[in-house]
């Protein structure tokens, strides 16, 4: 770890458990409701999020003393949506079938909260290298999220994890009869709402105040 | 130039704008044959599943795919009205033939009648994939289809024996169903069923039907397929489906040729 002093492993490690974009931050649960039925999907979903997000924090922050606050936003965007169209060619020569399957979940990395968060709460006012590593470690925080959901809801929705049968569904011919809520969006609620109170519990700081 | 000055504003998102799309369009244009063999190669590999050739789950190589492609199956260009393979049509390569997109335009097809299956335009022409046995006479017939499901429009392949009535395979390689409920028209123990399966009745009507439960085997029930649970919809659209690509409107007349007497097919 001699690359990575006190400061820079504060940036990486932070947003996993301590400063999680998804369950402190509650941003990005629209790609997390809608990509979490399936380990694979979810996976390459989680690389291409956290690809965009340390691509475009590390190009705002190279150029962050020349933008002009006035456009400052619609620069990071325009950054941001040039990441995520590259991030979805480069799946579709790839990774072809997982891209089929992730349809226009990818292109909305253009919208998801945490990248634009990154750029403008965080790359606008440091160096290009802790940006970076800031925006990969919130990558991972919502990967951590996205993973733990995608295994629940891959396991009791369908009984499968990364696709290989676990439990045998009752259609073909096993035991398990898989639980519909699992794949339907709301079921992702729920489980995303457990997990930020499991880590609250753990963490009682990031309680919010009452009133 | 004063950093928050008009000029300086202009300038900068200029040279951002072209920095950006410099970045987009280099990776585009140097993925784009990829892709473009992504596609055909998926393409291919339907085909082949859907005819058996290739089995559920298996991942052949992109060289495999090809040399299975190339020794069992032939393409040819079928004339949607007559029924008839047209072999003057020129449609370009036949496997890259994109008949969704050419039937929108206005040489490329007509409207569709009214239809369940919600079809909104006929394309002129189709590419029909024979499947050929050990001595190169036609064992299947592979044809494309559509039809609206419960979200979209389900696109797919049906694989027919040579008497034109006995389904050899239905798969679907592009739809927006549920997953776990509709979308289960993936599911390979589904797609199982189908096979022996007939589409048309004793009357000549297109008789085949996704029903609610289970349908039995294919002696004690020819005409009708086990139901996909809590997609009655989707179910519905599979139906409508066969209903209206192989009725008069579309196939119909194909099928009379393929398996008439003194056809020139």
């Amino acid at each position: 770890m001699a690359v990575l002093g006190k400061e820079e492993r504060k940036v990486l490690f932070d947003p996993l458990f301590n400063n999680n974009p998804i369950a402190l931050q509650v941003l990005g649960i629209c790609s997390a409701l809608a990509v979490t039925t399936q380990m694979d999907k979810s996976f390459i979903m989680c690389i291409a999020l956290t690809a965009v997000c340390g691509l475009s924090s590390l190009s705002v922050s190279i150029i962050r003393n020349y933008i002009p606050s006035s456009i400052r936003i619609i620069v990071q965007m325009c950054i941001i949506a040039s990441f995520v169209i590259v991030a979805d060619q480069v799946l579709q020569a790839f990774a072809f079938e997982i891209s089929k399957s992730l349809s226009v979940f990818v292109g909305l990395i253009i919208t998801n909260c945490i990248v634009m968060g990154r750029a403008e709460g965080y790359a606008m006012q440091n160096p290009p290298w802790a940006s970076f590593l800031d925006g990969i470690g919130n990558g991972l925080g919502y990967s951590i999220i996205l993973m733990g959901t995608a295994l629940v809801r891959e396991l009791f929705g369908a009984g499968k994890i990364f696709g290989h049968v676990i439990f045998k569904t009752v259609n073909e011919g096993g035991w398990y009869n898989p639980n519909g809520l699992m794949l339907l969006a709301p079921g992702a609620f729920f489980i995303i709402g457990f997990m930020i109170w499991g880590i609250r519990t753990f963490k009682p700081d990031q309680v919010e105040m009452e009133g | 130039m004063q950093k928050n000055s008009i000029q300086y504003i202009v300038v900068f998102a200029t040279i951002v704008c072209v920095a950006c799309s410099a970045l987009v369009s280099v990776t585009a244009v140097s993925l784009k044959d990829r892709q473009d063999a992504n596609l055909l190669l998926d393409k291919q590999k339907k085909v082949l599943s859907v005819a058996g050739l290739i089995g559920e789950g298996s991942s052949p190589t992109a060289e495999e795919v090809e040399a299975i492609f190339s020794e069992n199956i032939d393409m040819q260009v079928i004339d949607v009205k007559n029924g008839t393979v047209a072999e003057g049509a020129d449609i370009g390569n036949l496997l890259a033939y994109d008949q969704q997109a050419v039937s929108k335009t206005t040489d490329g097809g007509y409207d569709a009648p009214k239809n369940k299956a919600k079809v909104a335009r006929i394309p002129n022409y189709v590419v029909m994939y024979t499947i050929k046995d050990g001595e190169g006479n036609p064992a299947q017939y592979v044809l494309p289809v559509e039809g609206m499901g419960l979200w979209g429009t389900m696109y797919g392949f049906l694989a027919l024996d040579t008497d034109g009535n006995t389904i050899k395979g239905l798969t679907f390689y592009k739809h927006k169903e549920t997953p776990g409920l509709g979308a289960e028209v993936d599911n390979p123990s589904w797609k199982a069923k189908w096979p022996g399966r007939l589409v048309y009745g004793e009357s000549g009507s297109v008789d085949i039907k996704v029903i609610k439960g289970a349908a039995g085997s294919v002696e004690e029930a020819p005409y009708n397929v086990d139901g996909l649970s809590g997609a009655t919809l989707t179910s519905n659209g599979v139906t409508n489906l066969f209903e209206f690509w192989m009725g008069e409107e579309v196939f119909g007349p194909l099928i009379a040729n393929l398996t008439g007497e003194g056809s020139n097919a």
